[in-house]
C-alpha cells in the first residue's frame, strides 16, 4: 500500500527519530511511504489558542497536499484530532463548501499511526524486539477524541521482551495542552509532577506514547530531575527489530 | 457574620490566582482527595448503568429541545406555574433579581431568611445585598453553613466545601459555635450544625432557593439534596422564593425520568439522591403559601444567542466535570475567580460577562476532554474553550497593543512560516543556530527568554537534532 505519512511540524522539527521509525516499520510491512515535502502543519496551535483565522488557511493548505492520498499516516494523536473534530468546523464556519466536500471525502483516509496498524492493517504483531521495561502514558487526544483505548498497548503487548508496566493514572492529564504549558506554566507544571510520580513509581527505563507533545513535557521534567527514564515515541519501540 | 463576595470582574487571571493557591498545599491535597473519592464513586454507578451513553445522549436530547424552544418553555411554566398558585417574575440582571427578592421579603417584614444551597444567589451575591437592606440569610446546607461561618467562598458546585478538610471544619465550628470539645468525627459535626440549624428552620417564617428543574407543562419546580435541610426549607416557610436562570426549565415531567438518573450518578456517585422535592404551587395547610419564581436572565440570552456555545446553558450542575478535570484538581474552585469554577465555570463565567471580563479562563484548560467525557449532557467543554479562545483572540486585533503583544506576534511570524514550504524549512534551520548559545554542555536547553522561559522554568528542552526529517528524507533519496 501507498501511505501518505504527515509528520507534522514539530516532529518534523524535534523528533526526526520518530517520522525515521514510521518509515522503517512501514517498509518492514511492505509498504510504500511518500513524504509530500510541501507539507508543514495541521494548524493545532493556532486553532487551540484561538488563531482559527490562522489555522483556516493551514487546515486548507493540509487537504490540498492530502486529499488524493490513498492512506495518510500520522504519529501524532493530537494533530489527528485536530483534523477529525475541528476542520468540517473550520469548513463550515467559513462557508467552505469545497472544503467540506473534501475534508469529509479525506477523513476516512486519515490513521493515526497505532489505527493504522491496529484497524486498517489489523496488525498487533508487529515484529518487534525492544528488552526494557516500559510504561505507557495515554495521551488524551488519543484517548477521548480518538478513542485508541487499548490499541497501543495490544501492540505494546507483542513486543518481543519488552516488559509492560501500568501506569497509575496513566489517563490523567500530563499538562502539555500546547500554548497551556505556557500560558498557564505554574498548573502545567504541578500537574507535570503528579505524571512523572507515577512514572518514577513504575521503575519503568522508558515512557512511551503516541504523541511527542506529552513525551517531549514529560522528558523535560524528568531531565530536570536527573531522572533516568527516556521517553520514546510508540513507533520507536514498534519500530526495533532483533537486527537493530 | 462577615459577608465574602466574588466578582469576576475584579478577579486576577487565572493563572496569576491558580500560581497563588498552589502554594497551599493543604488545600491541594483536600482537593484531590475529595475529588478522588467522588470520582470513584460515580465511575462505580455509572458502569452498572448498561445504556448510559444512551441516557447521556437523552439529557442532551432534551436539554437542547428546552434551549431551542426556551421562550415558549418558559411561558409555559409562567402559566402553570400561576395557575397552581403561584407567582412568576422575570429579571433581566442581578440587579432587577436583588430587587424583586427584597421587594417580596419586604411585603412579608422578613428580617431573616433561610437558605437552601444555591449557585444562582451565589451569582446574584443575593446574601450580601440582603444584609445591606437589613435581612439576614441563614445557609442551611452543611457546606453552605460552613462557608458562610468561615467567611469563605464556594469551589465547586455541588460541594462549595470540598477545599476544607474535616480537622478544618472542626476547628471552624468550635470557633463560631462556642464548642470547645467538638471532635472531628463527621457525624459529631453533622449533629453540631443540626442543632444549630434546628432553630432557625422552626423560627424563620421566608426560606430562598434555587431550582435544579422547572417543569414546563406541569409548572412544576425540582430541587435535589443530600442532607432534607433543603425539605426543611422548601417545606417550613409560609414564604418560599426560588431564583432559577431561565435556562433551568424542562419540556415535560416525564424528562426527569432521564435527568434525575444521571444528575446524581454525575454529582455525588449516587443512584438517586436522598431528598428529591418536586411541588407545584400552593397546597392549603401544606407548604409555603406564598410562593415566587425569579427567573433570571443576566447574560443568558446572549450566549442562547450563540448556536456553537448554546450548548454551555445545557448544564444541569453536576459538578461532574470539576472532578473530572487535572486543572481544578490542583487549584480547586478559587483560581476562577467565579462562583462557577473548573470546566464549566470557564466557558460559562466569561460569557455571563459578555466575553469583557475573565478572558484568562477559556485558557484555564489543558483540553483533554475528560470534562466532555462524563458530562451527563454531553456540552463539548473543549470546542466551546477553544471557540471562546478564539472570541478573546479576535476582540483584540487590530489593537494597537496587540502590536506589541508577544504571543500576537509569535503566533502571526508562525502562521506565515507555516504557510510556505521554503519558509518553514529556512526557519529550521535558522532556529538551529540560534539555539547554540541557549545550549548547555548535555545538550540540552536550561533556561530560554521570553515567554518560553514559562516552559524552562520546570523543564528542560533537549537541543535540536543535527537533520530535521525532511532533511534525512531527502539525503536519502525518496524525494
Amino acid at each position: 500500500m501507498r501511505i501518505s505519512l504527515f509528520i507534522t511540524c514539530y516532529n518534523d522539527t524535534l523528533f526526526p527519530g520518530t517520522g525515521k521509525a514510521v518509515v522503517a516499520l512501514l517498509d518492514r510491512l511492505g509498504h510504500q511511504v511518500v513524504f509530500p515535502l510541501e507539507q508543514t502543519c495541521c494548524g493545532q496551535m493556532h486553532f487551540n489558542t484561538g488563531y482559527r483565522r490562522e489555522a483556516y488557511p493551514l487546515a486548507k493548505r493540509f487537504i490540498s497536499i492530502f486529499k488524493d492520498a490513498e492512506v495518510v499516516c500520522i504519529p501524532s494523536s493530537s494533530c489527528v484530532a485536530m483534523i477529525r473534530d475541528y476542520y468540517p468546523e473550520l469548513a463550515r464556519e467559513n462557508n467552505d463548501e469545497q472544503m467540506v466536500a473534501e475534508v469529509k471525502s479525506l477523513l476516512p483516509r486519515i490513521f493515526e499511526f497505532t489505527e493504522l496498524l491496529t484497524d486498517h492493517f489489523k496488525l498487533e504483531d508487529v515484529g518487534a524486539y525492544f528488552p526494557h521495561r516500559v510504561t505507557y502514558h495515554a495521551s488524551c487526544h488519543g484517548l477521548r477524541s480518538l478513542h485508541l483505548g487499548d490499541k497501543p498497548l495490544r501492540l505494546l503487548k507483542n513486543v518481543r521482551g519488552l516488559d509492560l508496566i501500568e501506569l497509575q493514572d496513566t489517563e490523567r492529564c500530563c499538562g502539555f495542552g500546547g500554548t497551556f504549558a505556557v500560558k498557564n506554566a505554574e498548573v502545567s507544571t504541578a500537574m507535570l509532577g503528579d505524571k512523572v510520580r507515577s512514572i518514577l513509581n513504575t521503575r519503568a527505563e522508558v515512557c512511551t506514547a503516541c504523541d511527542n507533545s506529552c513525551l517531549m513535557h514529560i522528558q523535560g521534567m524528568l531531565h530536570r530531575q536527573y531522572a533516568g527514564v527516556r521517553t520514546l515515541h510508540i513507533a520507536e519501540i514498534l519500530a526495533a527489530g532483533a537486527d537493530q | 457574620m462577615s459577608l465574602i463576595t466574588i466578582d469576576p470582574r475584579k478577579a486576577a487571571p487565572f493563572p496569576e490566582a491558580a500560581a497563588e493557591i498552589l502554594r497551599d498545599t493543604q488545600l491541594r491535597k483536600n482537593v484531590a482527595h475529595a475529588t478522588d473519592v467522588i470520582q470513584y464513586k460515580r465511575a462505580a454507578v455509572v458502569a452498572e448503568k448498561d445504556d448510559w451513553q444512551a441516557l447521556r445522549d437523552a439529557g442532551a436530547t432534551i436539554r437542547k429541545e428546552a434551549l431551542q424552544h426556551l421562550d415558549s418553555y418558559l411561558e409555559q411554566f409562567e402559566q402553570q406555574f400561576t395557575r397552581a398558585g403561584g407567582h412568576v417574575h422575570w429579571a433581566a440582571d442581578a440587579e432587577e433579581a436583588q430587587r424583586i427578592v427584597l421587594g417580596l421579603l419586604r411585603e412579608v417584614q422578613a428580617t431573616e431568611i433561610i437558605k437552601i444551597k444555591s449557585m444562582t444567589t451565589a451569582e446574584i451575591d443575593l446574601n450580601r445585598n440582603l444584609a445591606e437592606n437589613g435581612i439576614r440569610a441563614y445557609e442551611t446546607d452543611l457546606a453552605e453553613l460552613i462557608l458562610q461561618l468561615g467567611a469563605e467562598l464556594p469551589s465547586h458546585l455541588i460541594a462549595p466545601a470540598l477545599h476544607k478538610n474535616r480537622q478544618q471544619v472542626r476547628e471552624l465550628f468550635a470557633r463560631e459555635m462556642h464548642l470547645p470539645n467538638l471532635t472531628d468525627d463527621p457525624p459529631a459535626l453533622a449533629e453540631a450544625a443540626r442543632l444549630y440549624l434546628r432553630e432557625k428552620f422552626l423560627k424563620v417564617k421566608s426560606g430562598v432557593c434555587g431550582a435544579n428543574f422547572l417543569v414546563a407543562d406541569t409548572g412544576s419546580v425540582c430541587i435535589v439534596e443530600s442532607e432534607g435541610n433543603g425539605r426543611m426549607c422548601l417545606t417550613l416557610p409560609d414564604t418560599l422564593i426560588a431564583i432559577a436562570g431561565i435556562e433551568k426549565v424542562i419540556p415535560r415531567f416525564s424528562n426527569l425520568e432521564v435527568l434525575l438518573q444521571t444528575l446524581p450518578r454525575s454529582a455525588t456517585g449516587e443512584r438517586m439522591n436522598p431528598y428529591s422535592s418536586l411541588w407545584t404551587g400552593v397546597t392549603p395547610g401544606d407548604g409555603p403559601r406564598n410562593l415566587h419564581v425569579v427567573l433570571l436572565d443576566n447574560g443568558r440570552s446572549e450566549i442562547l444567542a450563540d448556536t456553537t456555545s448554546r450548548q454551555t446553558l445545557q448544564c444541569i450542575r453536576c459538578g461532574a466535570c470539576q472532578n473530572a478535570c487535572p486543572v481544578y484538581r490542583q487549584t480547586g474552585g478559587h483560581a476562577y475567580g467565579a462562583v462557577y469554577g473548573g470546566p464549566i465555570g470557564a466557558i460559562l463565567t466569561p460569557q455571563l460577562f459578555h466575553m469583557e471580563h475573565a478572558q484568562s479562563l477559556p485558557y484555564a484548560s489543558s483540553l483533554c476532554g475528560a470534562c466532555y467525557e462524563v458530562c451527563p449532557v454531553k456540552i463539548n467543554i473543549p470546542e466551546v474553550l477553544v471557540y471562546l479562545r478564539s472570541k478573546v483572540v479576535d476582540q483584540n486585533r487590530g489593537k494597537l497593543a496587540s502590536v506589541f503583544n508577544q504571543e500576537r506576534v509569535a503566533m502571526k511570524m508562525m502562521a506565515r512560516i507555516l504557510l510556505s514550504r521554503e519558509r518553514f524549512e529556512t526557519a529550521q534551520r535558522i532556529a538551529r543556530v540560534l539555539e547554540k548559545p541557549l545550549v548547555g554542555k548535555d545538550g540540552w536547553i536550561h533556561w530560554l527568554p521570553g515567554l518560553a522561559g514559562r516552559w524552562t522554568a520546570a523543564r528542560d528542552l533537549e537541543a535540536l537534532p543535527t537533520q530535521t526529517f525532511r532533511e534525512w528524507w531527502k539525503e536519502r533519496g525518496n524525494a
